[in-house]
């Protein structure tokens, strides 16, 4: 069944959500930055997500959600103290919780029984002490709180004195005898004796009797009292327990005695009959416009069913607290959209931008005036589609947070695998990127955490022989850095060491032995494909995967990572991603009749270089003078292969670009167009990936023009002398 | 005439839930996300003719919500029906005493749902 399905999809969703607030809750409990909400935002969270379970038969998950909650109920009351070594079983249970749910979503393994049941065990006994055995569903405790209070004059009428009734008994051949007298009270909770007795009307046919002689004087009337008994014939062979169920939610609020009938006794005259109507048939306003007629009718006031609530009324809402709760907090309005749909919007307003930029470009070719009312029409189109473009990336845009949220998981586990104490410290979840961009963030940050933990920090012992606290500290931090997001993860730990790191590179032929490299150069070793500082592959952040791997994917997002390190103090790694996947603030260049595009974010400045200012190392490989420094000069449109012969000397423009980890290059080109905004085309899912290229766009006179991958083509020129040196040292 | 139920959860699986089985019986559903909210919706859409609300909800539980509707002379008859993962007779007993016109025990069954709907509304 579609619906169920999709509402099996909503509870997943729901998971997620509730597991994060769950973890976050938790930490502000570790950390003390817990208030008394945070313990019953924490128990609903596990209740919602048992509630959940429950409903689609998630047996494994209800039971463990169960036990945790269980315990969260007497954390809530207040009945056990919410020490430490609580919370620390806490953040485990709730671990343990979320695998329950990916397995039962299917994202996930099944639960270890050991490992579930361990915490099971260690859960029961911070509910009910050592060896204490746990009471079935003690601790389940919806109603747990003080009661309405609505004071009620307490009844002394005389008493129907009814016994209480027995043992459900089997179907009685001759009807049930229903002797109910409704308090006050039912009432008040707005259940009515007309809807009751609808309800046996369906079971069976009916004769009901009204015996008013307790009513008092209209002078003596109590409104909010019932003093009215109704006896009821129901002829129908049906359980006591399908009779019992009508009263179900009145039991309490009434006298009520169920017997069956045996044929017997003289029988009061009906009150009304209604021999053989269907059981749907019964017509309440008929039989109280009879009971209206009847004698009872003269003290009308007291009236069942339907007047008694209405004026039982007046005496609550003297306090009524609507009247006085504060207005409607401003909830944030939200809606949930579908993501095909955001994403189908981003590609249409993707189109938009082309088509204005092409249509921009034929009205100027036509020769219009500027001053012309289509151009200036078409201006304001300009901004119009800018606005448009910028409003619906915002719509993608989502907090980091999504992703931080996962990582103190993480911490947790890689610490207790290796042994080491460690704090982590976010900063900056609230920062905003592209959806696409967060959801590719998680397993470079994984990783690189992972890595710090693992290789960066040091054991306890060895910190404290170092004279630092014996707990480290890893830092992510997000922030927003010139139209780029960027995020840093930094730990306190030994730093790089990089005489290893400078043995291992060159043993394993990645750099000349007597190569010169800067510190800086020496951290960034770590990057090249085939390093890996483990000597033997550990368990936490080998898994197969180098620092090579987590870079290419940053790369592949337009990003850049980089490290810096400090021996003994401890590391950094930066990575730097567009806002977006789906614009690109560039510059348009041209090479041999080519347009191409170098993100703007890379382009340090531009020049055009005499002749005498390009010097040859090795008699082919240029390089320029650049701020008392010479840079590789790349001849773009020779890269490129768009044409043999090289800019000649003394032509063309230098455009000079920097990665992110600071490497230069000059840019040769013919010409440059101009900065404009571009919409970016895949060329791996329309084409394949091309080495020195990033991806394509389509320009306003609807050509397509590469967009350059300047970290590549500057990795490139930097590597040839680089390649040049190993021959010379083998 | 359709008749309106006001359903008060914070789970959006709940509200999805109650939403799915009380629409396949014909009933039209308001919804609202806690105490607060459930208020609010029934202020501005002038009542209902069933509510069903959870217990354990943020800033206003379900206790308190039924305090906020049976203290309101424009509300106090209306039924109001209490989701609750217990079925014993001292959680039923409590309900009651909170001002609950009856109750569904959670998982429910969208037939027994519909039916206690059906067996409280006027």
């Amino acid at each position: 069944m579609d619906t169920f399905e999709a509402i099996k999809a909503t509870f997943f969703q729901e998971c997620d959500e509730l597991l994060a607030d769950l973890e976050t809750k938790l930490l502000d409990l570790e950390s003390g930055a817990a208030d008394d909400e945070t313990i019953n935002a924490v128990f609903r969270a596990v209740h919602s997500v048992k509630g959940g379970a429950g409903a689609f038969g998630l047996e494994a998950l209800v039971r463990f959600a169960h036990v945790f909650e269980t315990l969260l109920d007497e954390l809530r009351a207040g009945r056990k103290p919410c020490d430490e070594l609580t919370v620390r079983t806490l953040l485990r249970a709730s671990d343990v919780l979320a695998d329950h749910v990916a397995a039962a979503q299917g994202t996930g393994p099944e639960v270890e029984e050991a490992r579930s049941a361990a915490l099971v065990a260690e859960l029961e006994v911070l509910t009910h002490g050592e060896g204490g055995s746990p009471a079935p569903d003690e601790a389940e405790d919806d109603f747990g709180f003080q009661p309405v209070a609505f004071d009620l004059p307490s009844l002394d009428l005389p008493s129907l004195d009814l016994p209480s009734p027995d043992a459900p008994g089997a179907p009685a051949a001759g009807g049930w005898r229903i002797v109910f007298r409704p308090h006050g009270r039912m009432y008040v909770n707005a259940n009515e004796t007309g809807l009751l007795l609808r309800e046996l009307g369906r079971l069976g046919p009916l004769e009901v009797e009204l015996d008013d002689s307790a009513v008092p004087m209209l002078d003596r009337l109590q409104p909010e009292e019932n003093e009215l008994v109704w006896t009821i014939r129901l002829t129908a062979p049906v359980d006591e327990a399908a009779v019992r169920e009508v009263f179900d939610f009145v039991e309490g609020d009434c006298d009520l005695r169920i017997e069956p009938i045996a044929g017997e006794g003289p029988e009061l005259p009906p009150l009304i009959e209604t021999p053989d109507a269907p059981a749907d048939d019964i017509d309440i306003s008929a039989l109280l416009a009879k009971v209206q007629d009847e004698p009872a009718a003269a003290v009308t006031p007291a009236a069942p069913a339907t007047s008694a609530p209405a004026a039982a009324a007046p005496a609550a809402s003297a306090t009524a607290p609507t009247a006085s709760s504060p207005p409607a907090a401003a909830a944030p309005a939200t809606i949930r959209v579908d993501l095909e749909r955001v994403d189908r919007l981003i590609n249409v307003v993707g189109e938009l931008v082309i088509q204005q930029a092409m249509l921009a470009q034929r009205v100027t070719e036509s020769g219009l005036a500027r001053s012309s009312g289509i151009s200036v029409g078409l201006e304001d189109l300009e901004l119009l589609t800018r606005e448009i473009q910028d409003s619906v990336m915002a719509i993608r845009a989502q907090p980091v947070k999504s992703v931080f949220q996962r990582m103190p998981r993480l911490v947790r586990e890689v610490a207790e695998m290796t042994g080491k104490r460690v704090r982590l410290v976010t900063e900056g979840e609230a920062t905003e990127v592209d959806k696409t961009v967060v959801e590719r963030l998680a397993e470079p940050i994984t990783h690189m955490l992972r890595n710090a933990i693992d290789h960066g920090l040091e054991t306890p012992e060895e910190r404290t022989a170092a004279g630092k606290p014996s707990e480290g500290t890893v830092r992510l931090a997000a922030l927003h850095r010139s139209g780029r997001i960027v995020i840093e993860i930094s730990d306190d730990g030994r730093g790089i060491n990089r005489e290893r790191v400078r043995g291992i590179a060159v043993s394993k032929g990645l750099i000349a032995e007597d190569a010169a490299l800067t510190d800086d150069e020496i951290d960034n070793l770590i990057f090249l494909p085939g390093f890996s500082t483990a000597d033997a592959v550990s368990d936490i952040s080998g898994r197969g995967v180098g620092m090579d791997v987590v870079r290419r994917s940053i790369q592949s997002l337009g990003g850049r990572i980089s490290i810096s390190s400090n021996p003994g103090k401890g590391s950094t790694f930066t990575l730097s991603l567009p806002l977006t996947l789906a614009v690109l603030d560039g510059m348009a260049l041209g090479a041999a009749e080519q347009t191409l595009v170098a993100p703007l974010s890379a382009i340090v400045e531009s020049l055009t270089p005499k002749a005498e200012d390009v010097h040859y190392v090795g008699g082919h490989d240029a390089v320029i003078r650049f701020r008392e420094a010479f840079v590789p000069l790349v001849d773009v449109a020779r890269t490129m292969g768009f044409r043999d012969a090289p800019v000649p000397p003394g032509q063309g423009v230098a455009v000079v670009v920097e990665t992110e980890s600071g490497a230069r290059a000059a840019l040769m080109v013919d010409a440059i167009h101009g900065q404009r905004q571009v919409v970016i085309k895949s060329l791996e899912t329309n084409y394949q990936q091309v080495e020195g290229v990033a991806a394509a766009t389509i320009l306003g006179d609807g050509r397509v023009a590469l967009i350059l991958d300047v970290d590549a083509l500057v990795a490139n020129a930097r590597r040839r002398p680089a390649a040049a040196d190993l021959k010379l040292a083998s | 005439m359709t008749k309106t139920v006001l359903t008060v959860d914070d789970s959006r699986t709940m509200r999805d839930m109650l939403l799915l089985a009380l629409e396949g019986a014909g009933y039209r559903v308001i919804q609202a996300e806690d105490g607060v909210h459930g208020l609010e919706v029934l202020a501005a859409s002038g009542g209902a003719d069933v509510v069903i609300t959870d217990i354990n909800m943020p800033r206003m539980d379900g206790f308190g919500f039924i305090q906020g509707v049976r203290s309101n002379p424009a509300y106090d008859s209306t039924p109001v029906l209490v989701l609750t993962t217990e079925s014993d007779a001292t959680k039923k007993a409590r309900a009651r005493e909170a001002g609950a016109t009856g109750w569904i025990v959670k998982p429910f069954d969208p037939a027994k749902l519909v039916d206690a709907v059906r067996r409280v509304a006027a």
